[in-house]
C-alpha cells in the first residue's frame, strides 16, 4: 500500500487506453487517430489551443459522442461508450466546461442527479446530509443546498458540478477547464481536491489553458494539436517547448511577441 | 435584534446554517418576511390564481347571489372533475416544455369507444373503460415515438394527432352521430349524482390535516436528528389545524347541499398521487430536470426518452379518463365530445394554477387551483345567462393574462437569481 506512490506511473494499472480514437462531424475531422493512457493514480493534463479537439475527447469519453472509430479500453476490458449512463456506471466521471447543472433544481437535487437514494420515496434528509459532506470535502462555500443552482456564482456552480462527479466513487475523473471560472483560494483548493483523488488511486485527466495549474500538478502533459496527438511533456518541460508543441511551430504569435519583449528590454539599458 | 442574536448561538452547530451570510427564516414573522421576498422577485407560485379566483368569485358573486350557493358550488365540482383529470395529464407534459393540443380529441375519442363498446357491443363496463384508457396510452406512445425516433416537435405531432383523433371518434359514432348511456347504470350515476356520505367527507378533510402533520413532523424530527435545521412543531401543528379546519368548513357548507361528489374526490385523489409522484420519487425529479435542462439531464445518466414516454402516454391516458368522466357526466357519447373548448381550457387550467409554459416548474395541484378558476368563469357567465360567444372571450382574455403572468414572474425570477 504505501509504496504505490513511489512506483512510477507505468508500473501501476493501466485505468484507460484509447487507441486510434476519431470523431468526425461531417465534414470536419475533430479528433484523428489520438491514442491516450491513464493510470491510476496519475494526473494527465490534456492541453492544446481552441479547437484542437480536448472538449471532444472528453465528450467522447463521457459517453455523450460516439467516436468514429478507434478502440477504447477500460481496466482492460474493450468497452463502449453508447451513453452518458453507461460511461458513469463503469466509474467515468465527468466535470463538463459548461458543468450540465439544471438551474430549476436545488444543490441537493442536482448532486443527486440520476442517482437518487430509494427512488420511490425520495430520501431527502440523508441525500442534504451527503452532499453537506461532499460540499465539505471541497471546502465548498455554499450558502444553503436548498436553494436552487440559479441563484449560486459561477465558482459555487463549479463546485457542486465537482462535488457530483465524487459522488459514486469513480475510477476516472475528468475535469473539463475546472478553475477557469475560480478565484484563487478557490482554485487552489480544486488543485489540492485532484491531488486528493490522484492519492485515493484515481486516474484524472484534467483540461486547462493555465499552464502553471497544469504544471502544479499535472504528472504527464498530452498536447493535443488540430485533433491530433501533438506529443507528451513531463511537467517539468520548459514554457517554450510546451507552447511550441502547442501552436504547431517555433513561429507563431506568442513567441514573436515574447521574443519582441526581451529585445525591447535588451535595447531599454 | 435580540432574538436574532440568541438564536444563531445553537444554530452554529447546524449542518447547514454554518454559513453566516445566509438570511433563514425564524418562526413566525420570518416566514411571513421570507413568504414576501419570494413573490417580489418573482416566485409567485399559487398566490396569482388565489387572487384571481378572489376577484372573480366576489365579481360574479355581486352579480348573481346564487353563484357561491352550495347547490351551485357542488354542480361547479361535478364540471370542475372531468377537464380537472385531463388537466392533470397537462401538467406533466408541459413540466417537460412540451405541449399536448389533441387532449380534447382524446377524450372525446374515449368517450366514443366506452358508448360503442359498452353500449353497442354489449361489453362489460369496466373492460370498455380499461380499454378506452390503454387507446389514451397508445396514442401518448405514438407521440413520443415521433418525437423520440424522429426529432416531431410535440407541438406538430399532437396538432395532427388532433385531427387523426377527432377522425376515429366520428368513425366510430358513425352515422348516429351519439350514442346515448343508460340512465340507471352506475358509470352515470358515478358522474351525475354519487356524493360521498357526510362522516366520509368529514374524515377525508381530517386525514388530510392529519396527513399533513404527520408528514411535517416525521420530517422534522429526522432533520433534527441528522443535525440538520428544522421547522419547528409549534408551525408544524398551527399549518395542519389551519388547513384541517379550512377544509372542514368547505365540506360543512358542501354538506349542506348535495355534498361532495365522489367524481370530485377521485379527481383531487389524481392529484395528491401525482402530486407525491412529482415531488418525492426519482421519476418526478427527473422530470422537473429534463424539463429544466435536457441536456444536462441526458448526461446525469438519465434516460430522456423514458422519461419523455412517460409523460405523454400519462397525458393521454389521464385524457381518455377525463373523456370517460365527460361521458358519464353528459350521460352520452357525441361527435361533441371533447371538441370546442375542452382542449384550451385544460391547457389553460394547467398554465393558470401557475404550471410553467417554458418548462420545469409546476405541481399537480396547479391542475385543481387552474380548474376551478375556469369552471368558476364558465358557471358565473352561464348564471347571468351570457352566450357561450363571451364566455369563449373571456376564457381566452383570462389564459392570456395568465401566461403573461408567467412570463413577467420568470424574467423576474431570472433577475433575481431564482430560474
Amino acid at each position: 500500500m504505501t509504496g504505490t506512490s513511489q512506483e512510477p506511473a507505468s508500473a501501476r494499472e493501466l485505468v484507460l487506453s484509447l487507441r486510434g480514437i476519431s470523431k468526425q462531424f461531417g465534414a470536419v475531422s475533430a479528433l484523428t487517430d489520438i491514442d491516450l493512457d491513464v493510470h491510476a493514480g496519475e494526473v494527465v493534463a490534456l492541453v492544446g489551443d481552441n479547437g484542437a479537439g480536448k472538449s471532444t475527447l472528453v465528450k467522447v469519453l463521457a459517453g455523450v459522442h460516439q467516436p468514429t472509430s478507434g478502440t477504447i479500453t477500460f481496466k482492460g476490458d474493450p468497452v463502449t461508450l453508447s451513453d452518458p449512463a453507461t460511461a458513469l456506471g463503469l466509474g467515468i466521471a465527468t466535470v463538463f466546461q459548461d458543468l450540465a447543472l439544471c438551474e430549476n433544481l436545488d444543490v441537493v437535487a442536482n448532486i443527486f442527479l440520476g442517482k437518487e437514494l430509494s427512488p420511490m420515496r425520495l430520501d431527502e434528509v440523508s441525500m442534504e446530509i451527503k452532499a453537506w459532506k461532499l460540499l465539505n470535502e471541497l471546502s465548498a462555500r455554499i450558502p444553503s443546498v436548498r436553494e436552487p443552482i440559479a441563484s449560486l456564482s459561477g465558482g459555487q456552480r463549479q463546485t457542486v458540478a465537482i462535488a457530483r462527479s465524487l459522488l459514486l466513487d469513480p475510477k476516472l475523473i475528468m475535469l473539463d477547464e475546472p478553475t477557469a471560472a475560480l478565484g484563487v483560494a478557490q482554485t487552489a483548493e480544486v488543485l489540492d481536491l485532484i491531488e486528493r483523488v490522484r492519492e485515493r488511486g484515481l486516474g484524472v485527466i484534467m483540461i486547462s489553458h493555465n499552464m502553471e495549474d497544469v504544471r502544479a500538478v499535472a504528472d504527464r502533459i498530452v498536447v493535443l494539436r488540430l485533433g491530433k496527438n501533438n506529443g507528451v511533456f513531463l511537467p517539468d518541460a520548459s514554457n517554450q517547448e510546451l507552447v511550441s508543441a502547442i501552436t504547431g511551430a517555433e513561429n507563431n504569435s506568442v513567441s514573436r511577441r515574447a521574443s519582441r519583449r526581451s529585445q525591447a528590454q535588451e535595447s531599454q539599458p | 435584534m435580540t432574538d436574532k442574536t440568541i438564536q444563531n448561538a445553537p444554530q452554529a452547530q447546524l449542518l447547514d446554517r454554518a454559513d453566516v451570510r445566509v438570511k433563514h427564516a425564524e418562526g413566525f414573522g420570518g416566514a411571513v418576511s421570507a413568504f414576501f421576498d419570494r413573490v417580489r422577485s418573482g416566485d409567485l407560485g399559487s398566490l396569482p390564481v388565489i387572487v384571481g379566483l378572489a376577484i372573480i368569485w366576489t365579481v360574479f358573486q355581486s352579480l348573481n347571489p346564487v353563484f357561491l350557493s352550495a347547490n351551485n358550488l357542488v354542480n361547479l365540482l361535478f364540471d370542475c372533475s372531468t377537464v380537472g383529470v385531463i388537466a392533470l395529464g397537462i401538467v406533466c407534459i408541459l413540466m417537460l416544455g412540451e405541449i399536448d393540443l389533441s387532449v380534447g380529441s382524446v377524450s372525446g375519442f374515449a368517450s366514443a369507444l366506452v358508448g360503442v363498446l359498452w353500449v353497442n357491443q354489449g361489453w362489460p363496463v369496466g373492460f370498455a373503460i380499461v380499454t378506452a384508457m390503454v387507446a389514451g396510452a397508445v396514442i401518448g406512445s405514438v407521440y413520443a415515438l415521433l418525437l423520440n425516433r424522429f426529432g416531431m416537435p410535440s407541438f406538430v405531432s399532437t396538432l395532427a394527432g388532433l385531427l387523426a383523433v377527432l377522425g376515429l371518434q366520428l368513425y366510430l359514432l358513425g352515422s348516429t352521430g351519439s350514442i346515448n348511456l343508460p340512465y340507471e347504470s352506475p358509470l352515470v350515476n358515478f358522474g351525475q349524482l354519487m356524493v360521498m356520505p357526510a362522516w366520509v367527507s368529514y374524515g377525508l378533510a381530517a386525514i388530510a390535516g392529519i396527513g399533513i402533520f404527520w408528514t411535517g413532523y416525521r420530517e422534522a424530527t429526522r432533520r433534527r436528528e441528522a443535525g440538520l435545521s428544522a421547522q419547528s412543531i409549534a408551525g408544524i401543528v398551527a399549518r395542519a389545524v389551519v388547513i384541517t379546519a379550512l377544509l372542514e368548513a368547505i365540506v360543512f357548507y358542501l354538506n349542506s347541499s348535495r355534498g361532495i361528489p365522489w367524481m370530485f374526490g377521485l379527481f383531487v385523489g389524481l392529484v395528491v398521487a401525482m402530486n407525491y409522484a412529482l415531488k418525492r420519487t426519482k421519476w418526478g425529479r427527473s422530470m422537473h430536470a429534463v424539463g429544466g435542462n435536457r441536456e444536462a439531464a441526458r448526461r446525469a445518466g438519465i434516460n430522456v426518452r423514458y422519461i419523455y414516454t412517460t409523460a405523454f402516454m400519462l397525458c393521454s391516458t389521464l385524457a381518455a379518463t377525463g373523456g370517460i368522466l365527460a361521458a358519464s357526466r353528459l350521460a352520452s357519447s357525441s361527435q361533441q365530445a371533447g371538441t370546442g373548448d375542452v382542449n384550451l381550457n385544460a391547457i389553460a387550467a394547467a398554465v393558470i394554477g401557475g404550471t410553467s409554459l417554458f418548462g420545469g416548474r409546476g405541481s399537480a395541484y396547479s391542475a385543481l387551483l387552474g380548474i376551478i378558476v375556469i369552471q368558476s368563469i364558465a358557471s358565473g357567465l352561464t348564471l347571468l345567462d351570457l352566450s357561450s360567444s363571451l364566455r369563449y372571450m373571456i376564457t381566452g382574455a383570462v389564459l392570456a393574462i395568465a401566461v403573461i403572468v408567467d412570463s413577467l414572474a420568470r424574467r423576474s425570477r431570472v433577475s433575481h437569481g431564482r430560474a
